[in-house]
Parts: C-alpha cells; structure tokens; sequence
C-alpha cells in the first residue's frame, strides 16, 4: 500500500526542485551546443551525470546508516537552511525586490562568452566546452542530489524522490530536444515558490521529529504545515512590495 | 582546480546565502530543542516551532526588501 502523504509530497518536491535546476542546466548547455557543439556539450553533461549519480549511490545509503533521529535532525536543519533560502528569494522576486531569473538573457550572455572565449582544442577535445557543461550540470545537479537525498533519507525510501526528479530529468530534455531553445516561458520563480514552501514543510517536520516534537496528526501534519508556510509568504509578498517602493520626496 | 573550487562554494552556498538567516534558523532550532523537555506545552510542540520559523522567513524578507539594504 502506498503512502500517499508521504509518498506524495516527496515526488512533488523533487520534481517541482529538480525540474527548475534543470531547466537552468539545460539553458547552458544548450548554448554550448549550439556555439561549441554537440560532443563537447554532451561529454561534460554525462560526465558530470556519472559523478552525480555515483554522490546519490554513496550518500543515499550511509544516511541511512545513521540513526533516523539524528538523520531526521540533520537532514531537517539543512533542508530548512536550503527551502528558506529558495522561499526568501521567490518572496522578494515575486515583490519586485530583486529581478526574476531570466533564461533568455542567461542564454544570450552565455552564447556571447563561448564566441569570445578562444579554442582550447586538446587532442580534439574542447576543454572549455566540456568543463562548461561539466560546471553546470554538477552546479546545478547537485542540488537534485541533496533534495533526492535529503527526501530519501527522512522518508525511508530514495525511490519516491528519485522518480520524481527522473520524470523531471526526461520533461526537460524532451522540451530541451523539441524546442532547441531554453525554456523561458516556465514561470520559474512560481515553482521556486512552490518547492521552497515543500521544503520548509519537509524540513520543520523532520527537525521537529529529531527535537522529539510529537507532531499533531502525525504526517498529516505536513499538509498544515505546507499551508502555513504557503499563507506566510503569500503575506510577505505584498508586504515586501509595499516596503521597498521608495517613498517619493515632498514637493 | 577552479572548477572544484567553484563547485564547492556553490555546495556551501546551498544552504548559506544571508547569513543572518541561516544562523537564525540554526539558533531558534537548537534553542527550542534544548528547551522542548522543560515545556509543558504538549500538542502545541509543532505549532511553536513552526510559528517561530515563519517569523523568522517574513522578518528576513522584510528586512531584504528595505529599500538600500542590498
């Protein structure tokens, strides 16, 4: 039998997580395909891939070694350190505080840099484009890894998050491969917004389990504590707007 | 080597990025697990501590949006 709240919210996490880190991946990638070519791109992207996966096979079993409280504790604070600081962000974009990540622009400047940057063919490899890609999938995958992991870890199972983030990987890539252009129409600061209020959910649950808290309802507390972050920071977005519009000088 | 470098700030970063936040959070939680025993709050345990990080979220990002504080 499947259990749906947990099972549920941890797919949800990790895709939501996973898909937003890859569009970013694939946005480089792509202009280093398209300005370097294909081999280079590809090499450093599944390079980068086997170290990711091989950080997944090493990390996902020694956390469970550890004693579930302690996991439950460490694990908690660090998803809490992670989803606070995605939440924070995704409030202060949303209010216009500081601008929204923009994958055309990112493209553009990316594409603009491989042009300059020189051949660095060494023995038929171009090592600026193979560390490029290499770079930014391990930057932006080891993100995936730590919420696979974490989700992993405190729920039990690496399964449900890594099929989460699985689907996220196979969505990107086929909109990567259909459109050949980075994927800028994905409202990305909404699913940084979403996810952000998934981990701080996980995360106060978990640290709270590890603090000895006997939460109310058990798991089903989840949900509450998804909705009472959801409403904070829904809150705060208005409020942060209202803060940082400049009061105009008395004339 | 650069490369690394990068990587491993960025590893840092993950979880750091105003600081003020972060060790917020980290205070608050060992501050209320080492208390926790002492309360007689009973089932009001998981409230506390949620209502105590969603203030410390809305304090920070108000604080974020004050005009000239990045």
């Amino acid at each position: 039998m499947i259990d749906w709240v947990h099972t549920g919210p941890s797919i949800l996490a990790a895709f939501l997580a996973s898909f937003v880190e890859f569009v970013e991946a694939l946005t480089v990638v792509l202009a280093i395909g398209i300005v370097r070519g294909w081999r280079p791109a590809l090499t450093g992207t599944c390079l980068a891939s086997v170290v990711l996966l091989a950080l997944i096979v090493v990390f996902g079993p020694v956390l469970q070694a550890i004693p579930l409280n302690l996991v439950q504790l460490l694990v908690g604070a660090l998803l809490l350190l992670f989803g606070m600081r995605w939440l924070r962000k995704a409030i202060l974009r949303s209010a216009g505080v500081i601008p929204l990540h923009d994958e055309e622009a990112v493209f553009a400047s990316e594409t603009r840099s491989l042009r300059q940057s020189g051949s660095a063919v060494v023995s038929g490899w171009d090592a600026i484009a193979i560390a490029g890609s290499f770079k930014i999938v391990m930057l932006e995958g080891i993100e995936v890894v730590f919420i696979v992991v974490a989700i992993g870890a405190t729920s039990g199972s690496l399964v449900p998050p890594a099929i989460g983030a699985g689907i996220a990987l196979v969505a990107v890539v086929l909109l990567g491969v259909t459109l050949h252009r980075p994927l800028a129409v994905i409202p990305e600061n909404a699913l940084k917004f979403a996810v952000g209020v998934l981990l701080c959910a996980f995360g106060s649950f978990w640290t709270g389990e590890g603090i000895g808290i006997a939460w109310l309802g058990e798991d089903w507390s989840i949900l509450a504590l998804i909705a009472g972050f959801l409403i904070a920071a829904a809150a705060a977005v208005p409020i942060c707007r209202a803060r940082h519009v400049i009061p105009s000088p008395a004339k | 080597m650069r490369v690394l470098t990068t990587i491993l700030h960025e590893l840092v970063s993950l979880f750091v990025d105003d600081g003020t936040l972060a060790a917020t959070i980290l205070i608050w939680i060992a501050f209320y697990g080492l208390l926790l025993p002492l309360l007689p709050i009973g089932s009001w345990q998981g409230p506390i501590l949620f209502i105590g990080l969603a203030f410390i979220l809305v304090e920070n990002a108000l604080r974020g949006a004050r005009p000239g504080s990045r």
